[in-house]
């Protein structure tokens, strides 16, 4: 028993769907075991969307074929549906009625008796901090309180997987981690969860693995920390001030500091990866202060999403694809 | 959880709708009522009823009928702000039939077009609007008019998905007005030209207008001719016809949504 895999909560193979000429998906393929929250990651356009909305039956696709909660997500497209929750990139909530009527009509949809789904649009206003807003309309609402509500209803039923698309776009720090917190919390209940971000901080934060998604295909799939190992880990960037030359003095500090430097001479900046973070930057500070030179400013900093494709697409590639690229490796 | 549950669930929603926007329905209503006002006081003075017969009581029937053919800009526009915000989408990821969506919207659409019949008609007889029936005609007249806002459901549905990027209002505006008012629902059709009075007979809203005008002892101000003779059957024949060509085809854009 125990050497025999998990059947994965979420399958998709080969999966590949197109608007017309865009290609939105392109031989996609994911694995997600259950009780485990995957990362979805790429830049606009890549395709997140599209995936998530195929998974949940919302978009049939092309070729290849896709399994959620062990059904087939075409053929048995209804077993799949009393099995998910779904939060959309864009808040799917009645704007006219009020967040408890939302959450009973949706609670009743999904089967539940009169009772059940007020008791259970109670329970989850608690939690989500709506209780004061409760008999307001939806409309009345700011984008963070939409954004729980939306959560909650996708909530109603405890599915088995529920799927987050974006769910901290356009919300306040404060917002957000509250919705980092109600993921943690739904996957400690044992919900599998597919969460799509443009933020390597949020997989990282939330995700216990992340597929890199470019351009229709899946580009990378690991874990935080082995992805993180990949691209370089945190970087640190110094801006000199202009009259301080910059090919000259980056590499002095790529000597010192004993990595290589990416130069970025639209803003006078050198970045390097600082895989032990702090101990870069203080070797960083060691060696601007030997060459006597003051930066107009320095910054260590989790890599860009930008960066994580340059790394994860081939540097090389990237270059050659884009000869105007910003940065140019520095020996 | 059944298709008809289902859609008893999104049909109170949409009663809820009106309950919190009252707004909505109110100048819904208010419409119909200045419409038939104008028509009745302002310009009825004005108006022949050929062979011998009262304007207001020729005009009443056909107000009814076109408040249940405008109907159909209620249910195309409540049909678009559902896709457009993504309401449509949830209910699509839900383990619902499709068929009770549809189910939902027409009965919220049938519980509305309930209470306008039953405004028009108060205030019809308020200004001199006399009817002449038995109650089984009486009910008839009435079940025939939501026959057609029921048939006028599928279309709604159906343009409010094909218009979802925008433009549904319009666009239903522009086919339910000439639609609208070329019929024999405010102007005899005796008294137009031949050519627009034979296009105007063979109107679906004439059917129905003609129908209620016979069935509650109102002036039908025609003097033979296939519309005069068999108005309840055509009253019967185009909604049947309309929902077997509009239901499929809203069903098939909803389950277009997919692609
Ligand atoms: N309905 C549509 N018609 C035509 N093209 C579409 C449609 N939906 C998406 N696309 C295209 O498919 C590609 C993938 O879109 P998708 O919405 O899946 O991306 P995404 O990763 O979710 O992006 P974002 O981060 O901006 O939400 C894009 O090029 C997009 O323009
Ligand atoms: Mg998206």
């Amino acid at each position: 028993m125990n050497v025999s895999p998990v059947t994965p909560s979420l399958i998709a193979e080969g999966l590949c769907k197109r608007y017309g000429d865009v290609v939105a998906l392109d031989g996609f393929d994911l694995a997600v075991p259950p009780g485990t929250v995957h990362g979805l990651l790429g830049p606009n356009g890549a395709g997140k969307s599209t995936a998530v909305k195929i998974l949940t039956t919302l978009l049939d696709f092309d070729s290849g074929t896709a399994r959620v909660a062990g059904h087939d997500v075409r053929g048995q497209a209804r077993l799949v549906r009393r099995r998910i929750g779904l939060v959309g990139q864009e808040a799917a909530v009645d704007e006219i009625l009020s967040g408890r009527q939302n959450l009973v009509m949706f609670g009743r949809l999904y089967g539940l008796g009169t009772a059940d789904a007020r008791s259970r649009a109670d329970d989850l206003l608690a939690s989500f901090d709506l209780a004061e807003a409760a008999d307001r309309a939806v409309s009345t609402y700011s984008g963070g309180m939409r954004r729980r509500l939306d959560i909650a209803v996708g909530l109603v039923l405890t599915p088995s997987v529920l799927f987050l698309d974006e769910p901290t776009t356009g919300l306040d720090p404060r917002a957000r981690n509250e919705v980092w917190q109600t993921v943690r919390q739904v996957a400690e209940r044992g919900t599998t969860v597919l969460l799509t971000t443009q933020y390597l901080d949020e997989a990282d934060q939330l995700a216990s693995r992340i597929t890199v998604l470019n351009q229709g295909r899946a580009v990378a799939d690991d874990s935080p920390e082995a992805l993180k190992r990949q691209i370089g880990g945190d970087r640190v960037t110094v801006t000199l001030p202009l009259r301080v030359p910059l090919g000259p003095t980056a590499d002095a500090l790529a000597a010192a500091v004993g990595v290589p430097g990416a130069v970025d001479p639209a803003n006078h900046a050198v970045t390097f990866e600082a895989g032990a973070g702090v101990v870069v930057l203080a070797e960083v500070v060691r060696a601007l202060d030997a060459a006597g030179v003051v930066p107009e400013d320095l910054v260590l900093r989790r890599p860009t999403l930008d960066e994580v494709f340059l790394t994860l697409t081939g540097p090389r590639q990237r270059a050659a694809a884009a000869p105007t690229t910003k940065e140019d490796a520095v020996r | 959880m059944t298709t008809l549950r289902a859609g008893w669930i999104i049909t109170l929603r949409g009663l809820s709708h009106w309950a919190r926007q009252p707004a909505v329905p109110i100048f819904g209503l208010l419409f119909s009522v200045m419409l038939l006002l104008v028509f009745g006081l302002l310009l009825g003075g004005a108006m022949e009823v050929p062979g011998d017969g009262d304007y207001l009581d020729y005009l009443l029937p056909g107000m009814l009928t076109l408040a249940m053919m405008f109907g159909v800009e209620a249910t195309a526009t409540a049909m678009t702000n559902d896709v457009k915000r993504g309401v449509t989408d949830r209910f699509r990821s839900m383990p619902i039939s499709a068929a009770a969506v549809s189910l939902g919207r027409a009965g919220a659409d049938m519980v509305n077009a309930v209470s306008e019949l039953g405004t028009l008609v108060v205030v019809g007889l308020l200004i001199g609007w006399r009817i002449d029936a038995s109650v089984g005609s009486a009910v008839l007249a009435v079940a025939l008019l939501l026959a057609l806002r029921f048939a006028m459901i599928w279309i709604g549905i159906f343009l409010g998905i094909a218009f979802r990027g925008g433009g549904t209002t319009s666009a239903v505006q522009v086919l339910v007005w000439p639609i609208g008012f070329l019929s024999a629902a405010v102007v005899p059709v005796e008294t137009m030209p031949d050519w627009l009075g034979a296009i105007s007979a063979w109107n679906p809203v004439s059917a129905t207008a003609t129908a209620v005008r016979e069935l509650l002892g109102n002036p039908s101000g025609l003097s033979g001719g296939l519309l005069d003779d068999h108005a309840v059957l055509l009253a019967i024949g185009w909604p049947a016809v309309i929902t077997a060509v509009f239901l499929p085809l809203s069903a098939r854009a909803y389950r277009r949504l997919r692609h």
